[in-house]
C-alpha cells in the first residue's frame, strides 16, 4: 500500500470496488443465466455491505482523490452508509416480489448496483463534471429499472416518460453547468465559490442564470415542484420494488449534491439562492399535501408523499446554515426509514391472484393482520410528524434551523401543510382500523417483515436514543463549512 | 489570409443550404444525405478553426455512425414522410421566428461574455502552438481526466445491459446453426438405408418436419 498512485486512489476504494464487484456478477450472470438470479441478489446485498464497511474504514477528515475531484468527508461518509441502506433495503425488497411475479432477471440487482455507484460518485463530487456523470451513471441504470417490466404497457410507458424528462432535465443542468464555467472560468466547486465571491455584477448574473438551470436538473432528480411531474406515473408504473427504490436511495444522492453545490459553490451567493430553495420548498410542501388527498392507489401517494417530503427537507437546505444541513441529513435518514419500511407493507399487499394498490384493500387490516396494521399505522404516524415518532423528530430540526435563520413564514407554511398531509395519512390508519374487513392478504414474506420490522422500531425507539444519529450528523454537516 | 475566408464562407454557406434541404426535401433519404453533407462542412469548419481532433470525430461519429444509423432506420421503417411532413413548410414563418429569436439570444450570450473579474481559466494543456490538439488531449485523457473517462465507460456499460436488458427475447424453437454438430456428422448419422417396397413408397418417419 506504500505505492503512491495507490494510496492516491484509496479515497475511491469503495466506489472502484461496487463498479468492478458489479462487472463481475454481471459476467457470472452472463455465464449461468437467468438460473443466478437469486445467488447475485444475494452476492450483491454482501457486495453492497462490503461497500459500507470500506466507507466506514477509510481513514477519518477530509480525503481528495483525482485532482480534487473527487471528495470524501463526513458529510459524505454519513451520505453514503445511507444511500448503501437504501439500495440493500432495496434489493431486499424485491427478493420475493420478483420471485411471486415471475419476473426475475440477474440484471436487476446488477443495475442497482451500478446506479448505486453513481450514487456514490455524485455525493462525493466535487466538480461539475464529476456531478454530471454520477448522475447520469444514476439516472441511466433507474430509466431501465423503470422499464424493467418490459411486457407491461404501464412499465414501459413509466420508463420511457422518465428518460424522455430525465434527459429533459439533464440538459438544462448542462446547459447550467456550461454558464457556470463560462462565468467563472472553472468547474470546480472551490474554484467557483471563490471567483463567485469577488465577482463582478455583470458575472453575477451570468452565475445566477447558471444557477437557476442547475437548481432545475437538482429539483427534476429529487421530484421538487415545479419539476415533480413525472413522479407518479413513474412511481405507479414502475414495479413496486423499483418504486420502493427510486422513493430512497436516489433521493439521499440528489439532496446530497444539491447541499453540496450550493454550500461548496455558492456560498457567497447565499441571497440569491435562498429564494429559489424557498419557493421550491414551499411549493413542494403544498403540493404533496394538497395533490395526495384524492389519490386512491397506494403507489400515486407516496409519490405524492415523497413530493411533500423533499419540500421539508429543502426547508433545512433554506436555512444555509450549518444547523439547516443537519436537519436536512436527520431528516433524509428518518425519511429513508419510514419511506422504505411503509414499501415493505405496500409489497406484502398481494392476494392470491396477485398483487393490488388501493388503499382501500387495506380495509380491515387490523383484524386480519394486527402486527402489519400496527407497524404500518406507526409508519403513518410518523411520516405525518406525530410526535414522539421519528418523523416529528425530523421536521422539528428542519424547522428549528429554519426560524433560527429567520425564516419564520417558511417555517409556518411548513407545519401548516404538514397539518394538511396528516389527513391522507390517518386516512389509511382510519381504514386498516374501523373500516370492515376486505379480503386478507397472503402470507408476508420473511424479508418484508425484516425490513418492516427494522423500519418501524427504528421510527419508534428513536427517541430514546437518538445520540449517534444526531452526533453523525452534526460532524457530517460541519464538514462542509 | 483570403482563402481561409473564402473558405469559411463556402462551408458555411453550403452548411446552411444543406441544413434549411434536410427539412425543406420531400424524400426523407434525400433529407439524410443532405444532413450527412452539413456534418461534413461543418466539420470543414472546425478545421478552419484549428480543432482538427474535433473535425475528425465529427465525421467519424455523426457521419459514421448516426447518420448512418438514420439511413437505416427511415429505409427500415415503413412511415410514410410524406404524409408527415403534409404542409410543414407552412409553419416556415414560426420557424424562421424562432430562429431569429435564438440568434438574437446567441448574440446576446456571446455579446455579454466575460470570465469573472481576477479569474485567469487556467488551460489544462499545454499552448496548442506547441503541439497538436489530438496529442494534447491524449496526454490528458487518460491521466489528469482518468475518473471522468472510467465513469463515462461506466454509463457506457449501463446503456449496453439495458438496451439487453430492454429488448433482447430468448424465444425458444428458434433454429440456430450448430458447427460442431455440423462438422460431426457421419455417414452413420445422417444416411438412413431403407428396403422400399414397390409401390408404396416410404412414410416419413417426422411427419413434422424438420431436421430428422
Amino acid at each position: 500500500m506504500n505505492d503512491p498512485q495507490i494510496v492516491a486512489l484509496l479515497p475511491a476504494l469503495p466506489e472502484i470496488t461496487l463498479a468492478c464487484g458489479a462487472m463481475l456478477l454481471l459476467l457470472f450472470g452472463a455465464f449461468r443465466g437467468e438460473r443466478s438470479a437469486s445467488s447475485i441478489n444475494l452476492l450483491s446485498i454482501v457486495l453492497l455491505a462490503v461497500v459500507g464497511v470500506m466507507v466506514i474504514e477509510l481513514p477519518p477528515g477530509k480525503l481528495v482523490a483525482f485532482g480534487g475531484s473527487f471528495v470524501v468527508d463526513a458529510f459524505a461518509r454519513y451520505l453514503k452508509i445511507l444511500t448503501l441502506l437504501g439500495s440493500a433495503a432495496a434489493i431486499i425488497l424485491s427478493l420475493d416480489y420478483l420471485r411471486a411475479e415471475k419476473q426475475q432477471k440477474f440484471e436487476y440487482a446488477i443495475l442497482i448496483l451500478l446506479s448505486t455507484t453513481g450514487m456514490l460518485m455524485l455525493i462525493s463530487a466535487a466538480d461539475l463534471i464529476a456531478l454530471y456523470l454520477g448522475l447520469e451513471l444514476m439516472s441511466l441504470a433507474l430509466y431501465v429499472l423503470a422499464a424493467s417490466n418490459r411486457d407491461q404497457v404501464r412499465s414501459t410507458e413509466a420508463g420511457l416518460k422518465y428518460f424522455v424528462l430525465g434527459a429533459l432535465s439533464s440538459g438544462m443542468l448542462l446547459y447550467g453547468a456550461s454558464l457556470i464555467y463560462g462565468f467563472t472560468g472553472t468547474v470546480s466547486f472551490a474554484g467557483i465559490a471563490k471567483a463567485a465571491g469577488q465577482g463582478t455584477g455583470n458575472a453575477g448574473i451570468g452565475l445566477v442564470f447558471g444557477l437557476v438551470f442547475l437548481f432545475a436538473g437538482f429539483c427534476f432528480k429529487i421530484s421538487a415542484v415545479p419539476f415533480h411531474m413525472w413522479t407518479p406515473d413513474v412511481y405507479e408504473g414502475a414495479p413496486t420494488p423499483v418504486t420502493a427504490f427510486f422513493a430512497a436511495a436516489p433521493k439521499v444522492a440528489g439532496i446530497a449534491i444539491f447541499v453540496r453545490t450550493t454550500m461548496v459553490a455558492f456560498p457567497n451567493m447565499t441571497h440569491q439562492w435562498q429564494q429559489i430553495v424557498v419557493f421550491v420548498a414551499i411549493a413542494s410542501m403544498a403540493l404533496g399535501a394538497f395533490a395526495a388527498i384524492g389519490q386512491r392507489n397506494i403507489k400515486r401517494l407516496m409519490a405524492y408523499s415523497s413530493i411533500g417530503h423533499m419540500g421539508f427537507a429543502l426547508v433545512g437546505l433554506a436555512a444555509g446554515s450549518p444547523e439547516g444541513v443537519q436537519g436536512v441529513l436527520i431528516y433524509m435518514a428518518i425519511y429513508v426509514a419510514m419511506t422504505l419500511g411503509a414499501f415493505a407493507v405496500i409489497l406484502a399487499m398481494r392476494r392470491d391472484d396477485g398483487a393490488v394498490e388501493d388503499i382501500y384493500d387495506l380495509a380491515g387490516l387490523a383484524r386480519s393482520s394486527p402486527g402489519m396494521a400496527f407497524f404500518l399505522a406507526m409508519l403513518l404516524f410518523s411520516l405525518a410528524g406525530i410526535p414522539p415518532l421519528a418523523g416529528f423528530f425530523a421536521k422539528f430540526y428542519v424547522f428549528l434551523a429554519a426560524i433560527k435563520s429567520g425564516l419564520f413564514a417558511l417555517a409556518v407554511i411548513g407545519v401548516v401543510t404538514s397539518v394538511v398531509g396528516a389527513y391522507y395519512y390517518l386516512l389509511i390508519v382510519k381504514i386498516m382500523y374501523f373500516d370492515e374487513p376486505a379480503k386478507g392478504f397472503a402470507r408476508m414474506a420473511p424479508s418484508l417483515k425484516w425490513v418492516l420490522g427494522v423500519a418501524g422500531l427504528a421510527n419508534m425507539l428513536f427517541f430514546v436514543y437518538p445520540g449517534p444519529l444526531l452526533d453523525a450528523a452534526t460532524a457530517a454537516a460541519k464538514s462542509l463549512f | 489570409m483570403i482563402v481561409a475566408a473564402l473558405f469559411f464562407y463556402l462551408f458555411a454557406g453550403v452548411c446552411v443550404a444543406s441544413a434549411f434541404m434536410v427539412i425543406a426535401a420531400k424524400n426523407p433519404v434525400h433529407s439524410v444525405l443532405f444532413l450527412i453533407l452539413a456534418f461534413v462542412n461543418a466539420s470543414g469548419l472546425f478545421m478552419l478553426l484549428g480543432a482538427e481532433f474535433l473535425a475528425m470525430i465529427l465525421i467519424v461519429v455523426y457521419v459514421g455512425a448516426v447518420a448512418v444509423l438514420f439511413l437505416f432506420v427511415v429505409m427500415m421503417l415503413d412511415v410514410d414522410f410524406a404524409e408527415l411532413r403534409q404542409g410543414s413548410l407552412q409553419y416556415l414563418p414560426v420557424g424562421a421566428l424562432v430562429g431569429l429569436i435564438f440568434l438574437a439570444e446567441l448574440l446576446f450570450v456571446v455579446g455579454a461574455w466575460s470570465i469573472g473579474a481576477n479569474v485567469t481559466a487556467v488551460a489544462p494543456i499545454p499552448p496548442l502552438a506547441s503541439i497538436s490538439n489530438t496529442e494534447a488531449l491524449g496526454l490528458v485523457l487518460y491521466t489528469k481526466y482518468v475518473y471522468y473517462f472510467q465513469a463515462a465507460g461506466l454509463i457506457l456499460l449501463v446503456a449496453m445491459i439495458g438496451a439487453i436488458v430492454l429488448t433482447l427475447q430468448h424465444r425458444v424453437r428458434v433454429r440456430r446453426q450448430d458447427i460442431g454438430a455440423q462438422v460431426a456428422r457421419t455417414p452413420a448419422t445422417s444416411i438412413e438405408i431403407r428396403q422400399v417396397r414397390p409401390g408404396q413408397g416410404l412414410q416419413d418417419p417426422n411427419p413434422q418436419g424438420g431436421a430428422p
